[in-house]
C-alpha cells in the first residue's frame, strides 16, 4: 500500500529536553493509527508536529507525497479535535461546524447544506442552533468532530478526543467515531493513553516510550506478541518472573525447569519471562506435564465475568503470579483462599526478554 | 501578527520607554546639556531643603498606609463575613472616591478644618496645612484601591477551612488568627503597597493642602514649573521611581503567589447571624461611609453657596468657570474629549496588545519584552511619565514634536499612564478562553483575525467594557500625568480644578472638581446599562 503519510528521522527538542527522539514511521491512506504511550511519551508532540503546531527540530514529514515539514498549520491538509473540544462558546453548533467553510468563494446555501449534512451524520440535527454549554459532553465532541470533517481533509487528527467523557459515553463513542471512520475512509490518527481505547479502534498501534517508537503493530499483534518488556507491562496484565537460561528450550525458575522458546540466548543468561493471566490454564487431573507450577490461593478478587488469582510458591521459589480463572472452574473446583493449585504456564504463550529485571 | 506586536511595541517604545530613559539621561546633564556625572545628585543630597522631602514623602506614605489598610480590613470584613445589611449600599459608598480627582478631598478639607473651617477646633490648634492634611486625604482617595484588593482576598475564603477548624474547636479568636488573617495575607501586603505607591507619588493632596509641606511630587512640579529647573526635577523624579518600582516588584511577587492559593477548590463562605457583631460591623460602616460621603458632600454644598459655611445663599457663581482662573468650561469638554478618545482607542490597544502577548504563537523575545513594557507604567508615576513627555516630545530635534500640547499626546500619555490594569484584565479575560482556539482555525484554514473577530471580541466583550471605564473615569481625573504636557487649548477639567484652587477660588473648584465626579456616576451607570444590554444581547451562549 502507498504511504499517504511519511514522517522520516524526526527530532524535537525542548532545551535540553529530547522529546521526539528519530521517529520514523508510514501511514497508509485511510488507516485508522493510534500514537499510545505514558504521559511524556512523545505521542502528543508527534501529533503536534504533524500538524505544524510545533514544528521539529529536524527531520521531515511528507502527505501524500508534498514535503510539508516546514509549513504553518494554515497550509497543511488536516482537521483537528482536541480532549477539550475547543467549541466556540459563542457561537451555536451549526455556527461552529460552518466556521472552516465559510469563505468568499461558497456559496451560503451550500455551506448550510454541507452543515446540516453533518449535524445528520452526527445524529445532531436536532441541536443545530444551541450553544455549546448547553450540550452534554458526548454531544459537543461530536460537533467538534462534524467541525473537523467539515472541509473533508485529507488527514484527521483526534488528541484525546475521549479522555473528557464519563465511562459509557466513552464506550458508545469509540464505536462510532471507528465506523464513522471507516465510511469516509479519512486517514486517522489518534493520540491516546488508554490501551483499551487504541485496542477497539485502531488498524495499527504506534506504542511509544521515552519520546522513541516502542514497537508498532495491528492490535492483537501488540498484545500477543510485544517486543519489549515495556510493551508488555503497559498493553494489559502481565506476569513477569526472573529467570535463568539453562540449556535449549530450558529457563530455571526457582528450582522448577520451563519449556520455553530461548530466541538464541546463550545459557546463564539472566531473563524476564512474561505470561498473560489469562493464559495460564489450570489442571484438573494429576499434574505430570512440564511447565507445571504447585502454587497456593493467596488472594481471589471476583471481576464479574471471572475470578483474578494471586497465586504463590513455596517461600524459596518466591514466584508470584496472576491468573484469570473462570467463575465455573471456581465454583466447581470449590477454589477458596489458601487452596493449592497445579497450574501449566504453556510454552508458547510464554515470552523471553534478555535482562533480569522484574517489573513492579 | 509579528507587523501588530511591532506596532504597539513601537508605540509603548516612543510612549513610555524613550522619554523615560531621556529623563535618566537629563538628570546626569547641567543647564548646557553638558554631562555632568552625579553633580545633580550630589547637590540634591546636599540641599537640606530638597532631601527632606525623601523623609516627609516617607512619613505621610507609611502614615497613611497604616491608617487605610487596617480601616480597609475591617470595612471589608464587615462587607463578606458579617450580615450587616444593605452590603451593596455601602460596597459603592466606599468606592466613590475613584470618581472624583485627589485634588477633591484636599478642598473639602479646607473647608471643614482650613483657617475659616467649621471643625478647625478638632485639630486642637495643628494646622490642616501640612502632614495632618496630606494623611486626611490620602486616606479618603486610597482607600476604595485597599478595600478592593482586600475584598478579592477576603473572597477566596474556603468554607471547609473554617468548617474543620470549629470541628476541632478553636476559638473564635483562634480561627481569625490562624485561617482568616492568613488567607487574606497577600492581599493585606498588596493592599499595603498599592496604597504607600499611590501616596508617595501622589501629587493633587499634597498640593492643594501641603501648605510648606514639601514631598518629592510637589518638588518635581515646583522644580519644572516654579523654578524651570528640568534637570533637578528629573532628578527628584529618579529618586520618586526608586520606591515606586520598589513596591511594584513586591507587589507582583505577592501577585504571583496568590495565584496559587486561587486554584484549590474552595466552598465558598456564608456568615451565619451573630446580631451583637453585624450590629458593631453595621456602626462601622455607617461611621466609615458618612466619612466618606462628607467629603464628597462639603465640596458639592461648597460649589453651590456664596461662601461656605458663613453665607448659605444658594448660588451658581462658582459655576461661571469661564470667568474664573482655570481653562473654564472649555476644560470641561476637552476633559470629555481626552476621556473618550482614551477610553475608544485605549481599549483597543491594550486588548490587541494583550491578544498578541497571549496568543501570538513563537517570537518569544518579542512577547516578552512587549509584556514588560506593558507591565511597566504601574511603577512610573503620572508626574515622572509627564517630565519625560516634555524632555521627549519637546525636544526640537524630535520629529514628534508637533504633538506637543495637543491633545493627541494627551491621549498618548493617558493611555500609557493606565495601561498596566488594562493589560493585566485583558490578560485575565483571554486566558480563560481555550488555548486550541487559534489551533482549530488553523487547521480550518481561517485567518487569525476571522477568529479573533468573530471569537476572542465577542467572548471578551465584558471585561473590554470593562478596560474602557477604567480608562475613562481615570482619564477624567488625572492631574500628575497630564500637568506638564497640556497646552492653552487642551486644557482639563482637573487642571482647572488645580489652577482656580492655586488663584484661591476654591469653590470653583469644588465646582469643576464635582462635575469631574457627576461625569464618572454617569459614565459608570451608563456602562452597567450597556454591560446588562450587551449581556442580554450577545452573552446568551453564557446561559446553560
Amino acid at each position: 500500500m502507498p504511504s499517504y503519510l511519511r514522517i522520516s528521522r524526526l527530532t524535537k527538542k525542548f532545551g535540553g529536553f529530547t522529546a521526539l527522539d528519530d521517529i520514523s514511521l508510514e501511514i497508509a491512506e485511510g488507516e485508522f493509527v493510534c500514537f499510545l504511550g505514558p504521559s511524556g511519551c512523545g505521542k502528543t508532540t508527534l501529533l503536534r508536529a504533524i500538524a505544524g503546531l510545533d514544528i521539529q527540530t529536524a527531520g521531515r514529514i511528507e502527505q501524500n507525497g508534498r514535503d510539508i515539514s516546514a509549513l504553518p498549520p494554515t497550509k497543511r491538509d488536516f482537521g483537528i479535535v482536541f480532549q477539550s473540544y475547543a467549541l466556540f462558546p459563542n457561537l451555536t453548533a451549526a455556527k461552529n461546524v460552518a466556521y472552516g467553510l465559510q469563505n468568499a468563494r461558497t456559496p451560503r446555501a451550500e455551506v448550510a447544506r454541507r452543515v446540516s449534512e453533518l449535524l445528520d451524520l452526527m445524529g445532531l440535527s436536532a441541536h443545530g442552533t444551541k450553544y455549546p454549554a448547553q450540550l452534554s459532553g458526548g454531544q459537543q465532541q461530536r460537533v467538534a468532530l462534524a467541525r473537523a470533517l467539515a472541509t473533508s481533509p485529507g488527514l484527521l487528527l483526534l488528541d484525546e478526543p475521549l479522555s473528557a467523557l464519563d465511562a459509557k459515553v466513552r464506550v458508545h463513542l469509540r464505536h462510532e467515531i471507528k465506523q464513522l471512520q471507516r465510511r469516509l475512509g479519512v486517514t486517522t490518527i489518534m493520540v491516546t493513553h488508554d490501551q483499551e481505547e487504541a485496542l477497539t479502534m485502531a488498524d495499527r498501534i504506534v506504542v511509544m516510550n521515552l519520546g522513541a517508537i516502542e514497537q508498532v503493530g495491528t492490535p492483537l499483534e501488540i498484545y500477543r506478541e510485544p517486543t519489549s518488556p515495556f510493551v508488555a507491562d503497559f498493553i494489559g496484565v502481565m506476569n513477569f518472573l526472573a529467570g535463568t537460561v539453562v540449556g535449549d528450550r530450558a529457563v530455571r525458575l526457582g528450582r522448577t525447569a520451563l519449556d520455553c522458546e530461548i530466541d538464541g540466548l546463550a545459557a546463564g543468561t539472566e531473563v524476564t519471562l512474561a505470561i498473560r493471566p489469562e493464559d495460564i490454564v489450570v489442571h484438573e487431573g494429576r499434574a505430570t506435564e512440564p511447565n507445571t507450577l504447585t502454587l497456593r490461593v493467596d488472594a481471589l478478587a471476583f471481576l464479574g465475568s471471572f475470578f483474578r488469582a494471586d497465586l504463590v510458591g513455596d517461600a524459596s521459589d518466591g514466584v508470584l503470579l496472576r491468573a484469570d480463572l473462570p467463575v465455573d472452574l471456581i465454583r466447581r473446583r470449590g477454589i477458596g483462599e489458601k487452596s493449592m493449585l497445579s497450574v501449566l504456564l504453556p510454552p508458547d504463550r510464554i515470552r523471553i526478554y534478555p535482562g533480569s529485571t522484574v517489573h513492579r | 501578527m509579528r507587523l501588530f506586536i511591532g506596532v504597539i511595541g513601537l508605540y509603548l517604545v516612543a510612549a513610555l520607554a524613550l522619554p523615560l530613559g531621556l529623563m535618566l539621561a537629563k538628570s546626569f546633564e547641567g543647564p548646557q546639556e553638558e554631562f555632568v556625572g552625579l553633580a545633580n545628585y550630589v547637590r540634591y543630597f546636599s540641599t537640606p531643603a530638597l532631601f527632606q522631602s525623601i523623609g516627609n514623602s516617607l512619613w505621610v506614605s507609611i502614615l497613611s498606609t497604616v491608617i487605610t489598610v487596617p480601616t480597609a480590613f475591617v470595612y471589608a470584613y464587615a462587607l463578606t463575613r458579617s450580615r450587616i445589611p444593605f452590603r451593596g449600599f455601602f460596597k459603592t459608598v466606599a468606592l466613590v472616591p475613584i470618581l472624583v480627582p485627589s485634588l477633591l478631598p484636599g478642598l473639602a478639607l479646607v473647608y471643614l478644618f482650613g483657617n475659616q473651617g467649621l471643625l478647625k477646633a478638632a485639630l486642637l490648634g495643628h494646622s490642616i496645612y501640612g502632614p495632618i492634611g496630606i494623611v486626611m486625604a490620602e486616606v479618603f482617595t486610597t482607600f476604595p484601591h485597599a478595600l478592593l484588593i482586600i475584598l478579592a482576598a477576603l473572597a477566596l475564603a474556603d468554607a471547609r477551612l473554617y468548617e474543620a477548624a470549629v470541628a476541632l474547636r478553636a476559638s473564635r479568636a483562634r480561627i481569625f488568627w490562624t485561617v482568616t488573617l492568613p488567607g487574606a495575607r497577600y492581599g493585606l501586603i498588596s493592599a499595603t503597597f498599592v496604597v504607600f505607591t499611590t501616596v508617595v507619588t501622589d501629587f493633587g493632596a499634597p498640593k492643594v493642602i501641603g501648605g510648606q509641606y514639601n514631598v518629592l511630587a510637589t518638588d518635581v512640579y515646583k522644580q519644572v514649573i516654579g523654578q524651570q529647573n528640568f534637570q533637578m526635577g528629573a532628578v527628584v523624579s529618579v529618586i520618586l521611581l526608586v520606591p515606586a518600582i520598589f513596591a511594584f516588584l513586591v507587589d507582583r511577587a505577592v501577585r504571583r503567589r496568590q495565584v496559587a492559593l486561587l486554584s484549590a477548590r474552595a466552598v465558598p463562605f456564608e456568615p451565619k447571624p451573630q446580631p451583637l457583631f453585624d450590629l458593631a460591623m453595621l456602626v462601622y460602616c455607617v461611621v466609615v461611609g458618612f466619612a466618606l460621603l462628607s467629603i464628597v458632600a462639603v465640596s458639592q454644598f461648597a460649589a453651590v453657596v456664596r461662601f461656605f459655611p458663613y453665607n448659605l445663599t444658594l448660588t451658581w457663581a462658582h459655576y461661571d468657570f469661564d470667568q474664573k482662573g482655570g481653562g473654564g468650561w472649555a476644560s470641561y469638554y476637552n476633559s470629555i474629549r481626552l476621556a473618550l478618545l482614551t477610553s475608544v482607542v485605549g481599549t483597543f490597544v491594550v486588548f490587541v496588545g494583550a491578544y498578541l502577548v497571549e496568543k501570538a504563537r513563537g517570537f518569544a523575545l518579542g512577547r516578552g519584552l512587549f509584556h514588560f513594557l506593558a507591565m511597566l507604567p504601574m511603577a512610573v508615576p503620572g508626574l515622572v511619565l509627564g517630565l519625560a513627555y516634555i524632555f521627549f516630545f519637546n525636544a526640537p530635534g524630535n520629529p514628534l514634536n508637533v504633538l506637543y500640547r495637543t491633545m493627541t499626546i494627551l491621549v498618548i500619555n493617558t493611555i500609557v499612564h493606565f495601561y498596566t490594569v488594562g493589560h493585566l484584565t485583558a490578560l485575565t479575560a483571554l486566558r480563560q478562553m481555550d488555548p486550541e482556539f487559534e489551533t482549530v482555525s488553523a487547521s480550518l484554514k481561517q485567518p487569525f483575525y476571522r477568529t479573533f473577530w468573530r471569537v476572542t471580541v465577542p467572548v471578551c466583550l465584558p471585561s473590554t467594557l470593562d478596560i474602557a471605564i477604567y480608562m475613562f473615569v481615570n482619564a477624567m481625573t488625572t492631574v500628575s500625568g497630564v500637568v506638564f504636557i497640556y497646552g492653552p487649548k487642551t486644557e482639563l477639567a482637573a487642571i482647572s480644578v488645580l489652577n482656580m484652587d492655586d488663584t484661591g477660588e476654591i469653590a470653583s473648584a469644588a465646582a469643576m472638581a464635582m462635575m469631574i465626579f457627576y461625569t464618572n456616576v454617569a459614565a459608570r451607570m451608563l456602562h452597567l446599562l450597556l454591560a446588562r444590554w450587551l449581556e442580554r444581547r450577545t452573552q446568551a451562549w453564557r446561559r446553560r
